[in-house]
């Protein structure tokens, strides 16, 4: 990452205006969102989106073509280019010939994403944002930092303090006071503007119709008063039939704002007259800028279902805490680090791909399906292939590579690691590793690894086998996780065996970009995991299931792997979390709890991957209170730790303060334990409670439950 | 009052709107007309009201109306429009599930009325509540009108510190004046 990202991350980190404004938006938004979505079906409504949108880009060209025609027979004049510089020139030959002096904007990213404003400063036409959120910004000369609220990174005092120094002076920090002044001053621009500019939401190719929504009315006064009317649409915004509105029109305000709909939404075909009779000259840009080369390219092309609601920054654990700004000019957030790498270029996304933290908080709430976390993923893996892994990243991984070679170092670890440790925990590293032990301690790495240790357990034999997936963790960290789930399967008559030969899962290298390494790591795996007849491969490490169970499979399949997809698949229906494969046992009466027990109250943290790819939220909590515990949910329970891996290590000022969230939420609960079912949680959450001083103890699932069994 | 409409007015009046229902054109003129005087419309500039031509009056009601309320002017004008207090128009549809307002705007005087000046009186026939947007686009066809409007609640912004606050660039107020029957003749 470059220095100059790092500064703009520190910065953002350091302004408590932006990360108190955006922590309690980040609060209000799910509320305000859920009760907009009261009565609806969420699930239906954006599978009829996803197929909408997809279908559209599948069909880029006819559909532009079908718009124009019906636009132009409509009297609009229909512009089409992919070029963003031929957009800015057209507006500029268009305002020179009709001798255009002012122009007043509705919101438009399409004109952000091309800086028209810039250009037509430069010819000398006066222009002016007329939504609030973009008149501040343009004011304030800086660019937006989230997609509908532009200048949510703003106090009133702030606010107060540009329209005083560029407007007028002695502006009072009073919200009513400033939005009458905002009224007050952009109403003579409007009357007296010769050239409208607004974008569109949705362009409809059946009618030629734009849909258009705003809450301020901004839009309709844009697109009414002055004699030229200019939209500028991406060509993403095509649908091809009017129905296909009501669907959109039903999730983007309550995705966005938690409103049913916004106070405006005018669907304009064709030309319509001007205040003083005469017909209104409207032209239409249908812009391409880089959107068909993403329609062609079979995982980005779902990028194209986005609605621009920006849920995927409002719900996004990182995004709260540094904002829009560190993202770039125009885009930001989730979606936006993919608009950015198409619209911009794939080396512009280099340094904020690496803010996702892979957690998928936004992928169920996503009103257009899409995978964000997941095509952030694959941009990171194009960019390893453009311009190779760093150095360090290749040692560490010819070292993952190489199963022996890690395993001895990890081992050597639990040497070399002496002076450092107390008790259990690292606490302290010298020099440039100090980062990692800044906010949480580390754990010891084990004296005996679990490999070691499972060798002297005696188990039941001759009846069902269960293989066990350990992890790096749980193996060389946690053995005891290992011991109290062998413990658990052999109650039930479950031999569990270790295959020696297992490795790494490849999990690390995947979440680098680096897919042949982690391509090795499963074939490694997979031949390992198979060797013996098990009825099913155990994992309590959720990242680890997530490896086997689906990612072994998709890493394959973006590096055209065939020979080995089929033992993948086997590998995969096979595999289980632990947590999972327990509450089936208990169902099926192969496993019985002790009765009348009356245990402590304990809180419940969601790890990612359980809860989102693994869909496994109820099991755990079911457990936990067949087995006589009772749960104090805290808030935000499924909100990321934090830890994601080798983003604790590369990001540990954006982990951090996301894990001291955590820790808040786990102490106002009030309770003594906090359960997880994810080592990499425990690592970070007791960590965490460590460097704290909490008395509160961090434990998985599995060691909780070890002894609650007849 | 009718499921229907009760559940517009409950969503209407969510979003800051106020709804006020009459049986007839004679209630519900005399309530416009007196909502006008209490908001201080005159013939005094800058103190008038624009109303955009539509079924509710006659053409030939007109002047007796100026005569209770002068400043009322049917000459819709964007200057006209710019300096009222008051804008007054005719709606085609409502949405109950939403609360909104829905109307074939491409006459440019509706949108003028509406859009200007600080208060808008929207009138609507009660029967044309429909369940939801779908509906409304089957009688309203983007396929032959140029401009159509949704309006739901008054012009509101969050853009300072996500504050909700009410009358921005568009009316600040959104009166709903719901009629059962538009044909009776007002005495």
């Amino acid at each position: 990452m470059t220095t100059q990202f790092k500064e703009s991350i520190e910065t953002a980190l350091h302004n408590p205006n932006l990360t108190g404004a955006l922590g309690r938006f980040s609060e209000a938004y799910r509320i305000g969102r859920a009760k907009a979505y009261e009565g609806i079906d969420f699930e239906a409504v954006r599978d009829q989106i996803a197929e909408i949108k997809c279908g559209a880009s599948a069909n880029f060209e006819a559909l532009a073509e079908q718009f124009k025609a019906q636009a132009e027979g409509r009297g609009a004049k229909v512009f089409r280019t992919a070029d963003p510089a031929q957009v800015k020139q057209y507006i500029l030959d268009l305002a020179k010939d009709k001798g255009v002096q002012r122009v007043v904007k509705s919101k438009s990213m399409a004109s952000e994403e091309i800086h028209l404003n810039k250009a037509l400063e430069q010819a000398g036409i006066e222009v002016d944002e007329t939504d609030l959120g973009e008149w501040i910004i343009q004011l304030a000369h800086q660019t937006p930092s989230h997609m509908v609220m532009p200048a949510i990174h703003m106090t009133k005092e702030e606010v107060a303090e540009v329209f005083s120094q560029e407007v007028e002076e002695g502006q009072a920090p009073d919200i009513p006071k400033l939005v009458k002044f905002a009224r007050a001053k952009l109403r003579p621009k409007f009357l007296a503007a010769d050239m409208g500019i607004t974008g569109a939401n949705i362009a409809v190719a059946e009618t030629g119709s734009l849909v258009i929504v705003t809450n301020e009315g901004n839009a309709r006064l844009v697109s009414t008063l002055p004699r030229i009317h200019v939209a500028i649409v991406g060509i993403e915004k095509l649908v091809a039939l009017v129905k296909d509105i009501e669907p959109i029109l039903t999730a983007l305000p309550r995705s966005a704002t938690g409103q049913l709909l916004t106070s405006y939404v005018s669907i304009l075909s064709g030309q319509v007259p001007n205040p003083d009779g005469s017909p209104k000259e409207l032209h239409i840009i249908l812009m391409d800028n880089h959107r068909s080369d993403m329609a062609k390219d079979p995982m980005f092309k779902e990028a194209l279902q986005c609605i621009r609601c920006a849920t995927c920054l409002n719900v996004c654990p990182v995004f709260r805490l540094v904002g829009g700004h560190v993202f770039g000019k125009t885009y930001t957030g989730g979606i936006g680090t993919i608009l950015t790498a198409w619209f911009d270029e794939l080396k512009k996304a280099d340094d904020i791909q690496g803010l996702c933290i892979q957690c998928g908080s936004c992928v169920p709430l996503c009103p257009g399906k899409i995978d964000i976390p997941g095509l952030i993923l694959e941009l990171r893996r194009r960019l390893v292939v453009e311009k190779g892994q760093s150095l360090a990243m290749k040692a560490i991984f010819g070292v993952v590579n190489n199963r022996r070679l890690f395993h001895s170092m990890l081992r050597m670890a639990s040497v070399t690691q002496k002076p450092f440790k107390q008790g259990r925990f690292i606490r302290h590293l010298p020099l440039f590793l100090s980062d990692m032990t800044d906010f949480r301690s580390l754990p010891a790495v084990a004296a005996v690894p679990f490999r070691d240790q499972v060798r002297s357990i005696v188990q039941p034999k001759g009846g069902e086998k269960v293989a066990f997936y350990a992890g790096c963790l749980i193996d060389f960290c946690y053995p005891e996780t290992g011991a109290a789930l062998v413990k658990i399967l052999n109650k039930a008559g479950i031999e569990v065996v270790f295959p020696d030969d297992q490795t790494c899962c490849g999990a690390p290298a995947r979440y680098n970009g680096a897919y042949e390494v982690a391509a090795q790591n499963a074939r490694d795996n997979i031949k390992a995991l198979l060797a013996e007849d098990v009825t099913h491969v155990v994992s309590a490490c959720p990242t680890c299931t997530v490896a086997l169970k689906h990612d072994f499979i998709e890493t394959f399949k973006s590096l055209g792997v065939t020979d080995a997809l089929e033992a993948a698949r086997t590998l995969s229906a096979k595999t289980i979390d632990f947590s999972s494969l327990v509450k089936q046992l208990v169902d099926a009466g192969r496993l019985t709890f002790k009765e009348g027990e009356a245990l402590e109250k304990v809180t419940y943290h969601d790890s990612c991957h359980l809860k989102r790819t693994l869909k496994a939220s109820d099991e755990p909590r079911e457990l936990l209170k067949e087995a006589g515990h009772e749960i104090s949910e805290m808030y935000e329970c499924d909100t990321c730790c934090g830890m994601a891996g080798s983003y604790s290590l590369k990001l540990p000022e954006i982990s951090a303060p996301i894990l001291e969230r955590k820790l808040k939420n786990i102490k106002e609960t009030g309770v003594s334990k906090v359960v997880m079912d994810c080592p990499g949680c425990v690592m970070q959450i007791r960590g965490g409670l460590d460097k704290d001083g909490a008395p509160i103890q961090t434990t998985h699932t599995a060691e909780l439950l070890a002894e609650r069994f007849l | 009052m009718s499921a229907t409409l009760e559940a517009f007015k409950v969503r209407a009046e969510a979003v800051s709107a106020e709804v006020h229902r009459f049986a007839g054109r004679t209630e519900a003129l005399a309530f416009v007309l007196g909502f006008l005087q209490e908001v201080g419309v005159s013939d005094a500039p800058g103190c008038g009201a624009v109303w955009a031509a539509g079924t509710f009056l006659e053409a030939s009601e007109r002047e007796a109306v100026v005569s209770r309320v002068p400043g009322i002017q049917f000459e819709v004008t964007q200057e006209a429009s710019a300096a009222s207090r008051v804008g007054i128009s005719q709606l085609d549809w409502a949405i109950a599930g939403t609360g909104t307002l829905v109307q074939d705007a491409t006459a440019v005087d509706k949108r003028l009325v509406s859009t200007l000046p600080p208060i808008h009186i929207a009138l609507l026939g009660t029967e044309r509540i429909l369940e939801d947007m779908g509906s409304v686009l089957e009688r309203l066809r983007p396929q032959q009108i140029n401009y159509i409007s949704f309006i739901t609640g008054p012009s509101r912004t969050a853009d300072i510190e996500r504050v909700l606050t009410i009358g921005v660039h568009g009316p600040g107020r959104l009166i709903i004046v719901a009629v059962d029957s538009f044909d009776q003749v007002p005495s």
